[in-house]
């Protein structure tokens, strides 16, 4: 039982870093079309800058970790709406293209940090807190799980207050429904795009920090590593669907979880079957909309 | 009834009119390919002079002692160059299929790497596997070939048929997820039969003589350029061929092609097979040429390489893959000797950090080459040509070869 509960609480805690980086994935999909492979660089970035601002101010306290996560939030958002403005918005209605760009921003920016911080891990200090478990049905749970759970909740309920509250959320909201309708109406949907990479950049931001939190290092491939499980996450959950990343990210982390305790060490195999799987049952994901 | 000896006339038509409308959607690509065909003999004759003596002079070269500095790391005839121009034939090789599949078809898949790391991985795997069955060498090696082949093309079988049943987004997903799956495998190294993250050595127990050592680098060459050729020939035979028009027809409109009663699945099909055993076939030569292979090949990174490489080349152009995949590889090569240099050591941080990352030069160059160069290197000559700015392949259909 304590071990089911660990397996549960970590799994969730996996689960809300993904999130982090699929909630943007989706939403910029949804609206735009554009399967963005520089997320992950949005989130590395962000790591790195929020790490090196945070250890300057007073390393392995909560202050230095507010601010880290202060700073890469702002980081992520500002490069994520300069990403859009500078690249994707040249090629607007070019799919393709787009996605090409961001494969290439995704390997010049990794190659980048690698210069940068070298190729190595970079072990971070984190408030003593967050180092001891907290004893829960007898399950000794992480303390940074509750850490990274909460974040994303918070981030979770801010999006659909924005999306629901919010003028901009509205034009959001309506632009991934159908897109030409609100053009048509004399909306300018091109604000809203930079608005929603921003959004994703921010929420990535923030999944960087946490990430620094959750493996105890930053490294250039931070970001690529969480990438790739975003998409599945992303892809299984529906493209577009927020609610429907936030059920996957749970989803795909716990069944991760699970199938590495149990089944020997084969989480990302029995991911990957997962998502092989509900492309095939049901091409369009668990909530996104009929294609 | 009065109609009835009008029907009969009619029916064996249907059949006709219905291969003609065919290549309706691409009916200016074709229309266009048979007005040059007609026109042009005598250009179409000297661009297959022109081949020939490309092949030739390919051939020859390790006979010979050009030296370029700044591109060939030395004089043609050393192993080192010869190994750096085999590996480069060996990539555009692969990239030509990988084109096959995304330029011609249409199929966006990041999954192509599995199937290269399939043809490498499968031949060292029954090459260990033969290594005590008493056969004559020569059978155990050529054995060992058609066991990897058959490998490779029930796999590419069986993902394809997977994987089409989605299109767009989803397909690109699944094959990642695939190609995922197949690098996961190779570094769990099960059984330790494919030597995990430290990469898999040939075993050379029954593998030519002509073909192992540096002393043979030069045959190792001649391989290489034999498969280039293989893999290019079958993908302009497949890309003639009725399949191929096909193919083109559905990536162009795919509802057009279902409604005139073709069923775009086989011919996808047909495609993402072909492309994947060519892929395995460049993926032998590779563990050949390397003596090993190394788990990097299985990766998504691999992947998206091959998509730079297609793009930076050209996707309208058949030899854009060609002069993509040599052209990469090349300035992979220099400018990672490049970034040990005694120049970069001494420029300022600013300058140094990213002049000694050769992806960082790469990537920063493709993203400029979406932007600016939607034609790709191999679409300057048609740019300069027509002076214009725009797409040449949207502006004309693609003048292919």
């Amino acid at each position: 039982m304590s071990t089911l509960l660990l397996l549960v609480i970590t799994g969730l805690g996996l689960g809300a870093l993904y999130f982090l980086v699929a909630s943007g994935l989706s939403l910029i999909y949804g609206l735009m079309g554009v399967l963005n492979f520089a997320h992950g660089s949005f989130l590395t970035i962000s790591a790195f800058l929020g790490w090196e601002v945070g250890r300057r101010v007073s390393d392995g306290t909560w202050w230095g970790l507010a601010i880290s996560a202060l700073v890469g939030i702002a980081v992520g958002a500002i490069v994520a709406a300069l990403t859009e403005y500078l690249l994707i918005r040249r090629l607007y209605e070019r799919h393709i293209e787009q996605a090409l760009v961001t494969v290439g921003l995704s390997l010049a920016t990794v190659a980048l940090f690698e210069g940068i911080w070298g190729t190595d891990p970079i072990y971070t200090e984190k408030p003593d807190w967050l180092g001891q478990t907290t004893e829960i049905l007898g399950a000794k749970i992480p303390n940074d799980r509750f850490l990274l759970i909460a974040c994303a909740l918070l981030v979770l309920g801010g999006i659909v207050l924005f999306l629901r509250r919010t003028r901009y959320g509205l034009i959001i909201r309506a632009g991934v429904e159908n897109r030409s309708m609100v053009t048509a109406l004399g909306i300018d949907v091109r604000r809203s795009f930079t608005l929603v990479f921003a959004i994703g950049g921010a929420a990535a931001g923030l999944g960087g920090v946490l990430a620094s939190v959750y493996y105890g290092y930053v490294s250039a491939h931070l970001g690529s590593t969480l990438l790739i499980f975003a998409f599945i996450v992303t892809v299984i959950g529906g493209l577009g669907s927020l609610t429907g990343a936030a059920i996957a990210s749970v989803l795909v982390a716990v069944l991760q979880q699970f199938a590495n305790f149990y089944l020997g060490g084969t989480g990302d195999l029995v991911v990957v079957v997962a998502l092989a799987a509900v492309l095939l049952v049901r091409p369009r994901g668990l909530m996104g909309k009929v294609a | 009834m009065m109609h009835s000896p009008d029907t009969d006339t009619d029916t064996p038509t249907t059949d006709a009119a219905a291969s003609a409308s065919t290549t309706a959607p691409t009916a200016r690509a074709a229309a266009g390919a048979k007005g040059r065909a007609a026109a042009s003999a005598p250009r179409m004759k000297r661009t297959l002079i022109g081949g020939l003596a490309l092949v030739v002079l390919l051939a020859v070269l390790p006979l010979l002692a050009i030296d370029i500095p700044g591109v060939l790391p030395g004089p043609t005839y050393t192993p080192g160059t010869l190994q750096l121009l085999a590996y480069a034939m060996l990539i555009a090789a692969l990239s030509l299929s990988y084109r096959m599949m995304f330029g011609l078809a249409g199929l966006l898949s990041f999954g192509h790497a599995l199937f290269f790391a399939a043809g490498a991985y499968g031949l060292g795997m029954t090459l260990e596997a033969f290594a005590p069955v008493a056969w004559p060498s020569e059978l155990v090696f050529v054995v060992s070939i058609l066991v990897s082949l058959a490998f490779g093309l029930v796999l590419a079988a069986t993902v394809g048929a997977l994987a089409l049943r989605v299109t767009g987004i989803s397909f690109a997903m699944v094959t990642l997820a695939f190609a995922q799956a197949g690098s996961v495998i190779i570094r769990r190294n099960p059984g330790g039969a494919t030597g995990g993250d430290e990469g898999l050595s040939l075993d050379i127990a029954n593998v030519p003589g002509a073909l192992v050592g540096v002393l043979n680098t030069r045959n190792l060459y001649w391989v290489a350029l034999g498969v280039l050729v293989f893999v290019y020939l079958v993908v302009l035979w497949v890309e003639k061929s009725r399949a191929g028009h096909v193919a083109e027809a559905t990536r162009e409109n795919e509802l057009r092609v279902r409604v005139i009663g073709i069923r775009p699945y086989t011919v996808k099909l047909l495609i993402f097979i072909v492309a994947s055993v060519l892929a395995a076939v460049a993926g032998m030569g590779y563990l050949l040429l390397q003596s090993g292979a190394s788990p990097r090949v299985a990766t998504a990174d691999f992947t998206l390489t091959l998509l730079v490489i297609v793009v930076l080349g050209g996707v309208g152009y058949r030899w854009g893959a060609i002069v993509g995949g040599i052209v990469y590889t090349l300035l992979d090569q220099r400018l990672t000797a490049l970034a040990g240099s005694d120049f970069i050591a001494g420029l300022p941080a600013v300058l140094r950090v990213p002049l000694s990352e050769p992806l960082f030069i790469l990537g920063t160059l493709f993203i400029l080459v979406v932007l600016f160069l939607p034609g790709g290197i191999a679409g300057i000559p048609q740019r300069i040509r027509s002076g214009r700015t725009q797409h040449p392949v949207e502006a004309e259909e693609a003048t292919d070869a």
